[in-house]
């Protein structure tokens, strides 16, 4: 269970997010929608203790990531940024070794070895396993990292617009992959996502933002609506639906 | 192909196999390097001349690992892998305390206090200028290298500026005396001053290698090994204090070497073509004493001590430098 607390982030006078309460819990998929600036990359870099609050809390299971031990919550919560540039080459199955290591620390046992195999397995990248990432191209070098939080094996899974930078069809693959981690694997996933028809069509609960606060939070059904959209991108706009969840032409307007 | 690799098991997982020659490549090379210096043209008292060498050998094995390792681990903080200690001011650091303290004390004075004494004193300011060079650039220049080298420049700069101004205000007869100490040489160490360096050394080591995981971890960047579980904070932390330890004990025994660990690092990275520091950090080691050892051995055999190994090393590691910095911005 994430849960956030009178969370606050300034830069100066600034503030960039003001969250009194959020709480996430079960396996499913939360995307955080908003516009540019909206607070979304924040809540979620704070939650995935890389970013540190100017007041308030978050909780995963209780453990407040500002204070508890990072070894306990690298078992519990795993974050993939959007910009995972490495500062070393490594091969795909050296990378998705490396989220054994909360539970390893680095020497990896028949049990890592083989976790590790069924994360490669899953996301169907064993035939890439010897390539260096450098080598990828970028939607197989995002499976790879999302191998590597497969692998890691925590409850709580934070995507930072995962989708960012990827074809329609590498875009469209690795949401299908997102929604695996919540129905094949039971993971609580909190993805930020900037194209509001793919969070409604993907996720079970959208949480809307904007100017650091949540204006809106419900399901698909419930928050794409035409005057919660006007709320949150300030833009008039027409939805229809497809397969009963909403669609927002949002190039009409 | 693709069943092929399907075959292998594990594939694609890191294999230690060259990582391992090279250890044992460089192993060899250092005792091919202590055999020679240790026994080259032996003359009058053989118990002497072989206490005076190993002596020596001592010394420089504590300088060379003394000094690349602290390179390493200073790459691994910093995220990258042309900076060293060195540039980033500790050479001038030192500098600067000799000078200052010779003032303060009259440079007489101070080279009579016991050097164990100053030792701790020299290892206490530059633990104090790693600390504060972690928390006000590290932090926010991460993986930066121009911006880290900046401030390397404008502090060793500032450093030395410093001790000219001072320098000026010493004796100069007493000046001469000081200057002496300021510039690496193995003909004159204290013996004394050897035993708490080995001690030293050798307690930092037993903490570098048992962070060697954590900080693999660490090389791949902060927020990955943050996610990872590591409390990267704290472990830069400690090993900006082991950098400084590593550093304080080669200048305080023998001097500065500005450029053996960037030499000594870099070579071990292109060989083992790995960052794995129970690789890395070993190698780096052996090769840098190894280094140091066969070049003095060529000076005092060849050159008749017509010139020091520092300056040797400066030169090549210097190109080196140069070097390394162009690939940087061809990337």
């Amino acid at each position: 269970m994430i849960d956030v607390r009178s969370l606050v982030k300034r830069y100066g006078d600034t503030t960039v997010l003001d969250c009194p309460e959020l709480t996430i819990d079960g396996a499913g998929v939360t995307a955080l929608v908003g516009a540019n600036g909206a607070g979304k990359s924040t809540l979620l870099t704070i939650a995935g203790r890389l970013l540190e609050p100017t007041s308030g809390t978050v909780l995963i299971d209780g453990h407040d990531v500002s204070t508890a031990p990072s070894r306990q919550l690298a078992a519990r919560v795993a974050i993939l940024r959007q910009e995972n540039v490495l500062a070393v080459r490594l091969t795909v199955r050296e990378l998705v070794e490396f989220g054994r290591f909360p539970y390893s620390q680095g020497r990896l046992t028949d049990e890592d070895h083989h976790l590790v195999d069924r994360a490669l397995m899953t996301l169907d990248l064993h035939e890439f396993a010897p390539r260096r990432l450098d080598e990828l191209s970028g939607g197989q070098r995002q499976r790879a990292f999302i191998a590597a939080v497969v692998a890691q094996d925590t409850d709580h899974v934070l995507l930072d617009e995962p989708l960012n930078n990827l074809d329609l069809r590498h875009a469209a693959q690795s949401m299908a992959m997102i929604r695996r981690l919540a129905d094949d694997f039971g993971k609580t996933v909190v993805v930020v996502l900037h194209d509001i028809n793919v969070a409604a069509h993907h996720a079970d609960r959208i949480v809307a933002m904007r100017d650091g606060r949540i204006v809106a939070d419900g399901t698909p059904n419930e928050v794409v609506v035409a005057s919660t959209m006007r709320d949150v991108f300030g833009l008039d706009v027409e939805i229809t639906e497809h397969r009963g969840r909403p669609v927002v032409l949002h190039f009409v307007a | 192909m693709s069943a092929d690799v399907d075959a292998l098991p594990r594939a694609g997982t890191f294999r230690p196999s060259r990582s391992i020659v090279v250890n044992a490549i460089i192993g060899v090379c250092f005792l091919l390097a202590v055999t020679a210096f240790m026994t080259y043209d032996l003359k009058g008292s053989l118990s002497f001349a072989l206490e005076l060498r190993a002596k020596k050998v001592v010394a420089m094995t504590l300088v060379g690992v003394g000094l690349s390792v602290a390179t390493v681990l200073f790459h691994t903080v910093s995220g990258n892998r042309i900076l060293t200690p060195a540039l980033m001011g500790f050479d001038a650091l030192y500098i600067l305390i000799q000078t200052v303290a010779a003032y303060l004390f009259g440079t007489f004075a101070f080279l009579r206090i016991d050097v164990r004494i100053r030792f701790v004193g020299e290892l206490a300011v530059m633990m104090g200028f790693a600390l504060l060079l972690n928390h006000v650039f590290l932090r926010r220049t991460r993986g930066d290298v121009v911006l880290l080298m900046l401030a390397g420049v404008v502090m060793s700069g500032m450093f030395r500026a410093l001790s000219n101004l001072v320098a000026r205000l010493i004796d100069p007869n007493e000046f001469v005396a000081l200057q002496d100490r300021l510039f690496a040489s193995f003909s004159s160490v204290d013996e004394q001053l050897l035993l708490a360096s080995t001690v030293c050394v050798a307690l930092a080591l037993v903490v570098v290698w048992r962070m060697r995981y954590r900080l693999d971890a660490v090389a791949l960047g902060h927020e990955h090994a943050t996610s990872l579980g590591v409390d990267v904070d704290r472990t830069t932390k400690v090993a900006m204090a082991l950098v400084a330890v590593l550093v304080a004990v080669p200048t305080a025994l023998v001097g500065a070497i500005t450029f053996l660990g960037l030499l000594t690092s870099n070579a071990v990275y292109l060989a083992t073509r790995t960052f794995r520091h129970r690789y890395t950090i070993p190698a780096s080691a052996i090769a840098g004493a190894t280094v140091l050892i066969g070049a003095q051995f060529v000076i005092e055999e060849f050159f008749e001590f017509n010139t020091r190994a520092s300056m040797v090393i400066a030169f090549f590691g210097g190109i080196a430098f140069i070097v390394l910095l162009l690939k940087e911005q061809r990337r």
